[in-house]
């Protein structure tokens, strides 16, 4: 990293590296994200908020793709109208995909962008990655 | 440059790199071979134009008029199936961005440790641990991604597809994850049309030859015999069809799955999606969540874009950078190109041999669970048909 960011110190917003939090399969392809710490936010973060978001974060996921009664109801009606339904309905992800949007906005408000990180919403990596931008302006924790 | 900003806006389909064709400003994505496409549409209308022209009335005065009205809404739902599987987003997941892949290349490289030079570097395989079942991640050479679990790349349209099933000529797409239930009710509503029309041209004939014989029948409607030919043909392949994928369904199965053996049984490696119950898979696969579309085809580019592009935080290290470059060039199938390729590439890394084992190879745990028959992809897809 410490290349690097001799390099972007060049350009005009300040980031110095991106951090990538990574899909966890172990309970299969549900979208899940690795609660794992990465060191590079040591200094910016506490273990605990950290977590706290990812696993929100997870949580909401969980909700979205949640098998059950509800999930089936909407499949078997969207079915019955032939999926013409979805063209004037938001189906039950969608949902939860803007109130992930909004908590991360929120968290973002609160408390990422006060510390010099910036959250960028999973749905814009495709669902793989929780991408965690780090920016330069407070020049404690970039060399590492 | 100011004035094309000005006049048009850019959409992210446009720029989508893999090989699909858009219609409807992005609202339509296909494969670019749309021959068989066509041809399917062309059958299934035409024979259905056939029959409401030459039997449904004759049906509908001498038997009953239900006979037309539920074979139209059969027909209705067959070609919404149709064109709900052939225009939808399959699943695709997109390329990683420059920097991500830069991240992925960087964690590969402290994996392996440093590579002695003119050695190859062990294949980009990641383990991880699904259900108490070890499956293997490839690392995908063209998106520059580690594919998910049940993804694959397709050559046909180049991208990497979630849940790939298959690349399926007839609907002119690939089926995966998100439209894999619309493929499933297009080929089951299509063995019921099928069955129907086929049914109802021997009632008919038989009906009317009991009025003025079998030849005289014949020649006053010449559709009913090319329909006949048309729906035994196809009768046998979609019913077949379909009973396949119903028993790959009960499984939760895909048909890449199915085809490279991935959960033969051999090895004591099992489905680790399955949910060891028929009901449950079913309702998984055809009523679970509906996945939205993770391109957003229709989200417009940010202006910033090319300035992001051109600043490589590709500093990581010597290798990297000729591996990027490398899997950009455009016409090399470089998915296919197995790992032997690397180690040309790889031979500026330094000297020093390190431990070059996986960050977790978790030795006492079950047999890898994963496709090792790679009989890749591309010989797959079309014998699924």
């Amino acid at each position: 990293m410490a290349e690097t960011h001799s390099l972007q110190d060049l350009q005009q917003p300040a980031v110095s590296s991106k951090v990538f939090i990574q899909r966890d399969y172990s309970s299969g392809t549900i979208c899940r994200f690795q609660t794992k710490f990465p060191s590079e936010l040591e200094s910016r973060i506490d273990k605990q908020q950290f977590e706290e978001t990812i696993q929100t974060l997870n949580n909401l996921y969980a909700e979205a793709e949640k098998l059950g009664g509800k999930s089936y109801l909407e499949g078997c009606l969207a079915c019955l109208t032939a999926y013409t339904i979805f063209l004037c309905m938001e189906t039950h992800y969608e949902k939860v995909l803007k109130k992930i949007a909004r908590y991360i906005k929120d968290q973002n408000e609160k408390t990422y962008a006060p510390r010099g990180l910036l959250l960028t919403d999973p749905i814009e990596r495709g669902l793989r990655v929780v991408e965690i931008t780090i920016f330069e302006d407070r020049s404690i924790g970039s060399g590492r | 440059m100011s004035a094309v900003m000005i006049t048009r806006k850019v959409r992210k389909w446009e720029k989508l790199p893999g090989k699909n064709t858009f219609c409807c400003d992005g609202r339509v994505m296909m494969a670019r071979q749309k021959g068989v496409f066509y041809l399917t549409l062309f059958l299934i209308i035409g024979t259905c134009s056939l029959f409401f022209a030459f039997e449904c009335p004759y049906l509908a005065v001498n038997l009953s008029p239900a006979i037309p009205v539920f074979a139209a809404l059969l027909f209705l739902f067959v070609m919404a199936m149709l064109l709900r599987t052939s225009f939808s987003d399959p699943g695709v997941l997109p390329r990683a961005l420059p920097e991500e892949a830069t991240f992925i290349e960087m964690e590969i490289e402290a994996a392996n440790g440093n590579v002695p030079a003119g050695q190859r570097p062990p294949p980009r395989i990641r383990n991880v641990q699904i259900n108490n079942q070890i499956v293997k991640l490839k690392y995908c050479y063209t998106c520059k991604i580690f594919r998910p679990p049940r993804a694959s790349h397709c050559s046909i349209c180049d991208n990497c597809v979630d849940r790939f099933d298959h690349h399926c000529p007839w609907v002119g797409n690939c089926v995966g994850k998100r439209n894999y239930r619309y493929f499933y009710l297009f080929t089951l509503s299509l063995s019921l049309l099928t069955i129907y029309i086929f049914t109802f041209d021997i009632v008919h004939v038989v009906m009317r030859s009991v009025d003025s014989g079998f030849l005289n029948t014949l020649k006053e409607t010449p559709g009913t015999v090319l329909e006949v030919l048309v729906c035994f043909f196809t009768l046998w392949s979609v019913v077949g069809l379909t009973g396949f994928h119903t028993y790959l369904i009960s499984l939760n199965q895909t048909t890449n799955e199915d085809i490279k053996g991935s959960w033969s049984g051999k090895n004591r490696v099992q489905n680790p999606y399955s949910h060891k119950n028929i009901i449950k898979n079913c309702c998984e696969v055809l009523c679970g969540p509906a996945y939205p579309s993770v391109l957003d085809r229709r989200g417009l580019m940010q202006e910033d874009s090319p300035a992001s592009e051109t600043s490589p935080p590709s500093s990581s290290s010597m290798n990297s950078v000729p591996q990027t470059t490398k899997t950009t060039a455009p016409l090399i199938p470089n998915e296919h190109t197995p790992d032997d390729v690397k180690p040309s590439i790889a031979d500026s890394a330094e000297k020093t041999p390190s431990p070059k084992e996986e960050e977790s190879p978790a030795p006492k745990l079950p047999p890898l669970a994963s496709p090792e028959t790679d009989a890749e992809t591309s010989i797959i897809k079309d014998k699924a048909h």
